[in-house]
């Protein structure tokens, strides 16, 4: 067991202490201290009650690969009928960031079918080389047949790290790999930096709360994460100097245990995720009139209606609309927040924004630590009157 | 059909937060619930049970605190649960996890389908569903929003992605996750209840799982590590406005004039 207790160093003052201070719930104390199964290994015991009370071993860890061997940052580039989707674009720019520290290349990885121009379309982010696989067995996603390519790739191109767009394709892709090759996975991270070791490091919101925590793979390559769509920003298109480097796709790779059936496109519908701006509502604004005078705002601003998960668990929204972890990932020009208390969750998908303004009356509500404007007050009296202005200086 | 659910119970509350004086984690309330994306997967196999005849097994890993969690699937239908307790699975990651929940399966033996929830409401990461698959070496389908016809030897089902719905026909055993909403779960039966003789419910520790590797497990069997937790990153540029509503809304709105949004 990596944490070790000293019971002499226990005493009844001490232990009481370190019950209150895990998080988790995960000690107790009747004479003597146990941790159990609740530990999440936070360690934080380890830094409360007297020197040596609780310390934590480092144990013989796995036998640290060869990081030399391992080299370039991968974008994974889904795309869906020879488009490539969005995040792709967002994910070169910050690869390319990642590679500058160690001086690797960028690398984007494509699987699909009839992929050539998609292939030329990567280039002209500045990707160093393009590796595609492209059959028409890989034309729509098939688990077996894509992790089978993404496999290949990895074990012959052997990169050092690999972004995938968390989207519900790589949210899918990126485990089923990482579990085949045993690497480690970082999901919906909001920030990511390069060590000069090639060591990724990767930051996400924890523990299921208002924390985050600064995650890396010291031991292992390839090294996985996914960062949501609108996280990071697409760079600029350049003058190409990559090459495309088409792969072999035996049929023994192509083979898989599942056959499609049929493949229904989704109707065309406005996404909240590509809106400029957004008027969003969270449990203190959400009465029936609250989010009718929310829409009323919405529409005087141009803007898309959006909401936090609570509201959708009750029914009010649907969770298309759903901003956070668990909905859609925003970064509109401006986005107005109403009786949103803002929870890490909730900030995760809407930090980036430009301009953040929040109406909150509880001075303390943590949506104030990511907004560039905060309004302390009643909304219900301050959006009527907001919604008279707004509407009468339109037709000025 | 023999299905095993896999369900985790989560903090009732996201109320975590760091103490940015101490940096010690505040966690107001410890009361936990069943990960509400889980109802949905616990429901999709009940309602294959009662097609298919079969049983259901839940699946969590957990301190012993879980076990109301896996009575709550038995009220709703399941035939029992299994819990996966010991202080060696701490700090396990996503690798971690769905390696000691491969064993858990092994142990309960023979299995047509696996069935999980979309994500849980805690780590958000959809993750342990494929990874669990793979572990096992069967594949899977996330986000399945039907299940459309299923037969000795193959289920089909239809999933989202971001841009259309697929269907397909898998072979099994294999893995599901189940979409939010895809069906309506049931609320679990006071009759059921009432009939529990408290003995459904199996905690296996590591020492019961027969053939397992512990350098896999926890901390140990972790390629990813947590470096350190810190609160989230405030914005100190920001402005406050305080007063009335009239001061307030005449302030928003010169904002928003200024910055040509009206």
């Amino acid at each position: 067991m990596p944490l070790k207790i000293d019971q002499s160093k226990i005493t009844k003052e001490v232990g009481e202490a370190l019950v209150a201070a895990c998080p988790f719930g995960a000690i107790s104390y009747d004479g003597t201290l146990k941790i159990g199964a609740g530990c999440k290994m936070c360690k934080l015991c380890t830094k409360r009650g007297p020197a040596g009370a609780v310390t934590f071993e480092e144990e013989a860890t796995a036998a640290v690969c060869d990081k030399s061997k391992w080299r370039g940052v991968c974008v994974y580039a889904e795309q869906h009928d020879g488009k490539i989707h969005p995040v792709v674009f967002e994910l070169i720019g910050k690869a390319k960031e990642l590679a500058a520290v160690t001086g690797h290349e960028v690398y984007a990885l494509l699987i699909g079918a009839d992929v050539q121009a998609a292939a030329e379309e990567l280039l002209t982010y500045g990707v160093d080389k393009v590796f595609v696989y492209d059959a028409p067995a890989l034309e729509n996603f098939v688990i077996g047949p894509y992790a089978n390519a993404f496999t290949d790739f990895i074990e012959k191109i052997r990169p050092s790290s690999i972004l995938v767009g968390a989207t519900v394709l790589g949210r899918s892709l990126a485990p089923k790999v990482a579990a085949r090759v045993r690497a480690g996975l970082t999901a919906d991270c909001t920030v990511l930096k390069m060590k000069e070791n090639t060591d990724l490091v990767q930051i996400r919101p924890a523990f299921g709360g208002n924390i985050m925590a600064q995650i890396v793979t010291p031991n292992t390559r390839p090294q996985f994460c996914t960062v949501r769509y609108k996280i990071f920003s697409a760079p600029e298109k350049c003058e190409p100097h990559g090459v495309i480097l088409p792969m072999a796709t035996p049929d023994k790779m192509l083979r898989g245990r599942s056959e499609v059936l049929r493949v229904e496109k989704k109707p065309e519908e406005v996404d909240i995720s590509d809106a400029d701006v957004i008027v969003a509502v969270g449990r203190g604004f959400a009465a029936k009139d609250d989010v009718a005078l929310a829409a009323r705002l919405a529409h005087a601003l141009g803007a898309q209606l959006a909401c936090t998960r609570p509201l959708v668990e009750a029914g009010v929204f649907d969770p298309k609309h759903q901003i956070g972890l668990s909905g859609r990932t925003v970064k509109p020009k401006l986005i107005i927040t109403i009786g949103i208390s803002g929870s890490v969750q909730f900030a995760a998908g809407m930090r980036s924004s430009d301009t953040i303004v929040a109406i909150n009356s509880d001075p303390n509500a943590s949506i104030f630590d990511v907004a560039h404007y905060g309004f302390i007050g009643d909304a219900h009296e301050i959006i009527p009157k907001l919604i008279e202005k707004t509407e009468g200086r339109k037709h000025v | 059909m023999n299905i095993i659910v896999c369900v985790k119970q989560v903090p009732g509350t996201n109320k975590v937060e760091v103490d940015p004086v101490t940096g010690v984690l505040k966690r107001d309330g410890v009361e936990s619930k069943l990960n509400p994306y889980d109802l949905f997967a616990i429901e999709a196999a009940i309602r294959l049970k009662e097609q298919t005849s079969g049983t259901v097994t839940a699946l969590s890993m957990g301190p012993n605190q879980a076990i109301p969690s896996l009575y709550e699937t038995i009220y709703m239908g399941a035939d029992r649960g299994v819990l996966l307790s010991d202080r060696k699975f701490a700090g396990a990651d996503v690798q971690a996890t769905s390696y000691a929940l491969a064993s858990g399966v092994r142990k309960i033996g023979t299995y047509d389908l696996i069935i999980c929830g979309k994500q849980t409401t805690d780590g958000d990461t959809a993750q342990v569903g494929p990874e669990l698959a793979e572990t096992l070496g069967i594949e899977h389908a996330t986000n399945v929003v039907s299940i459309d016809a299923v037969d000795s030897d193959s289920i089909t089902v239809t999933f989202s992605l971001d841009d259309c719905f697929q269907t397909q026909k898998m072979t099994l055993p294999c893995l599901i996750t189940i979409d939010k909403d895809a069906m309506t779960p049931r609320l679990p039966s006071f009759k059921v209840k009432k009939q529990c003789k408290g003995d459904e419910v199996t905690v296996y520790t590591v020492a019961d799982l027969d053939g397992i590797d512990e350098n896999r497990l926890g901390l140990k069997g972790s390629p990813t590590q947590v470096e350190r937790i810190f609160p989230p990153e405030k914005n100190n540029e920001k402005q406050i406005f305080r007063g009335d509503a009239g001061e307030l809304s005449d302030a928003l709105a010169d904002l928003l004039a200024e910055r040509k949004f009206i």
